[in-house]
């Protein structure tokens, strides 16, 4: 176990600074340029200016030397700063962080809070009318646009009934908890919409076969209850697999709710990526692109270990 | 000796059983059907799809515009159906592209392993845990101008087009190759193959006469399922304003001018999202019908739990 942390760990090492690399590269290919920028700024500046400042930013050295000059700094941990903010990177980071957090963990809770028992009810009889209908709705949210499910709850909520607002956070200081609440109500029953689908159809999928195995029709024979022997024999190994997607799928997520928050403008970190990648705020993209890859190995390296903690019967190598 | 059913005629048979799947294929069919024939329904409504109308902004449904105008008084109707040939084309031909690649890779891959192996699968894994979305949100907006490609592709109508095909092509391909790969590695390994490589058969032939018949039914039913992905993929690039630029109309970036006026015309943001929701919701059910059909294992009855009660 130690060793198998230990190589991964050093696989996400190298594939983070493969990643830094290429979207160094990318992010200079992106339409303008710093020079550009401080050009339609300053209508005073020449040609001549311009040139004195790519070689005083060192913009005309090739890009491995650009981007080892930028590694070493991100390594000393400076960062630099956000264009866009107007402050370092790091302190943009932190408030996003814990938005995307709150987003996430409510709206995972909520998927799961609906999908165990219609993931269980449609396995307990399978090929039944029930089960039909829970399949269908299942396919209906894998296959619903998030983001037109987005607007269509906007139209609904915010445009038609106006219980709710269509987006952004609660003014500081304007009320109570409430206030700051209904500003997550409809993003948290966005994305919660948007991956119930996949759980469900991920926890039938796992019950049905936990169902089929020796040990079930076993416990059936000694008479146990239907209800016991789903709840107490099934159920516990059928989440097994469930609690790893729900590791892999955080850090998908992570970056992933970009849409969502970018419809509902929630300041989160899909929504700063999204801006500063819009924005030309390089340092900012950057950073946190990397972070959203971090984040995304970790949740893999964990779904990993958790696989192996809570089935022992799985070893790797 | 009394014929038997060929596996063509029983993966039929399991596929029509699947209700939903052949009501979704009959469903995407017309859809496909009239996004073809846009031209004839132009035609056939007298107006231009491509006409702006200020005049005529936000009508309701009428004779001449069955669904109304959207904010430039084009028909909606129309724009639909166009935006139609173009998701479906991406969703279609990015699906295939990604199938073609991942397959010649997982091949090779799976059948010479070794050093070769070794990396693609480095390769795919690395690709896999990748945050993907805000990946091709970098992609798509990477400036052209700065890759110096040839200008008469760069001022193009469809580049965009171009661009968002190859895009999605480079990220559906690991999958489909791991897939591929896995098969091919627990085939390499049976009879029919050590007998055909015995008898001299050389490894192009093994691959392309044993090898691949054996492994294009999970080749189909994940290109099946990719199709639908890739059009939520390029429906949502759209939206952000990445993918499909306008005037060429797609589903995606339909919705994005429909956002802005969500409040004065939500009826615009309604029938876009519609389409892509029953066109990815049609192909998700064909790919689960497709799974049904041709892969044995998936069968109902031997996945069946003991029901009880």
């Amino acid at each position: 176990m130690p060793g198998l942390v230990l190589s991964r760990l050093g696989q996400a090492v190298i594939v983070l600074l493969i990643m830094s690399l290429v979207i160094y590269g990318l992010i200079g290919l992106m339409p303008g340029d710093p020079i550009d920028l401080m050009i339609s700024a300053d209508p005073n500046l020449t040609a001549a200016d311009a040139q004195r400042l790519k070689a005083l930013y060192g913009l005309d050295r090739p890009l491995y030397e650009r981007w080892l000059r930028w590694l070493g700094k991100a390594l000393s941990g400076d960062f630099g700063y956000s264009r866009l903010y107007a402050s370092p990177v790091t302190e943009v980071l932190g408030p996003a962080l814990v938005n995307t957090l709150k987003l996430l963990g409510a709206s995972l809770l909520l998927s799961l809070a609906i999908a165990v028992p219609a993931g269980v009810v449609a396995a307990l009889k399978p090929y039944s009318v029930r089960d039909y209908a829970i399949n269908l709705a299942a396919f209906a949210g894998i296959s619903i646009p998030v983001f037109w499910l987005a607007l269509m709850l906007i139209i609904v909520f915010a445009v038609t009934l106006g219980v709710l607002p269509a987006g952004g956070t609660g003014t500081p200081g304007a009320g109570g908890s409430w206030e700051d609440l209904k500003y997550l109500v409809l993003p948290v029953a966005t994305l919660a919409l948007a991956s119930v689908g996949g759980h469900i159809r991920f926890i039938r999928g796992a019950l049905l076969e936990v169902l089929a195995q020796d040990y079930i029709r076993t416990a059936r024979a000694k008479g146990a209850s239907p209800g016991r022997v789903v709840l107490k024999h099934a159920l516990r190994n059928a989440l097994i697999p469930v609690v790893t997607i729900l590791a892999l799928e955080f850090g998908t997520l992570f970056s992933g709710a970009l849409i969502t928050e970018t419809v509902f403008a929630y300041p989160g970190m899909g929504k700063l990526i999204f801006d500063a990648i819009m924005g030309n705020d390089f340092n900012l993209a950057l950073i946190a692109l990397l972070l959203a890859t971090l984040v995304t190995l970790t949740g893999n390296l964990l779904a990993d270990l958790a696989y192996a903690w809570l089935d022992p019967r799985i070893s790797y190598r | 000796m009394k014929r038997t059913a060929s596996p063509g005629q029983i993966a039929l048979e399991r596929f029509i059983r699947h209700r939903l799947a052949v009501a979704a294929l009959v469903v995407l069919s017309i859809l496909a059907l009239l996004a073809l024939a846009a031209p004839l329904i132009e035609r056939a409504l007298g107006v231009d799809a491509g006409a702006v109308d200020l005049f005529n902004r936000f009508q309701g449904p009428s004779a001449a515009h069955p669904l109304g105008t959207d904010e430039l008084g084009r028909d909606l109707l129309l724009r639909l159906l166009y935006g139609g040939r173009v998701s479906l084309l991406v969703g279609i031909v990015g699906a295939c592209a990604a199938a073609l690649i991942g397959a010649i890779l997982g091949l090779v891959a799976g059948y010479f392993g070794g050093l070769c192996d070794s990396i693609l699968m480095r390769l795919t894994d690395g690709i896999l845990a990748l945050p993907l979305l805000p990946l091709l949100i970098v992609l798509a907006a990477v400036d052209l101008d700065k890759l110096g490609l040839p200008p008469t592709l760069l001022h193009s109508e469809a580049v965009s087009l171009y661009r968002i095909i190859a895009i999605v092509a480079l990220f559906g391909w690991p999958t489909v190759a791991r897939l591929v790969r896995g098969a091919t590695l627990s085939l390499r390994e049976r009879e029919f193959v050590l007998a055909a490589s015995a008898v001299g058969a050389g490894p192009l032939r093994i691959i392309r006469a044993h090898i691949l018949p054996n492994v294009a039914s999970p080749l189909i039913i994940a290109t099946t399922l990719a199709v639908g992905n890739i059009i939520l993929l390029e429906s949502v690039l759209s939206f952000l304003g990445l993918g499909i630029q306008p005037p060429l109309p797609s589903w995606g970036n339909m919705l994005s001018n429909a956002q802005e006026l969500i409040w004065s015309v939500p009826a615009l943001a309604f029938y876009p999202g519609l389409l892509i929701f029953m066109t990815v919701m049609a192909f998700n059910f064909i790919g689960d019908g497709l799974q049904n059909a041709l892969d044995p294992r998936a069968e109902p009855d031997s996945r069946r739990g003991k029901p009880y009660g």
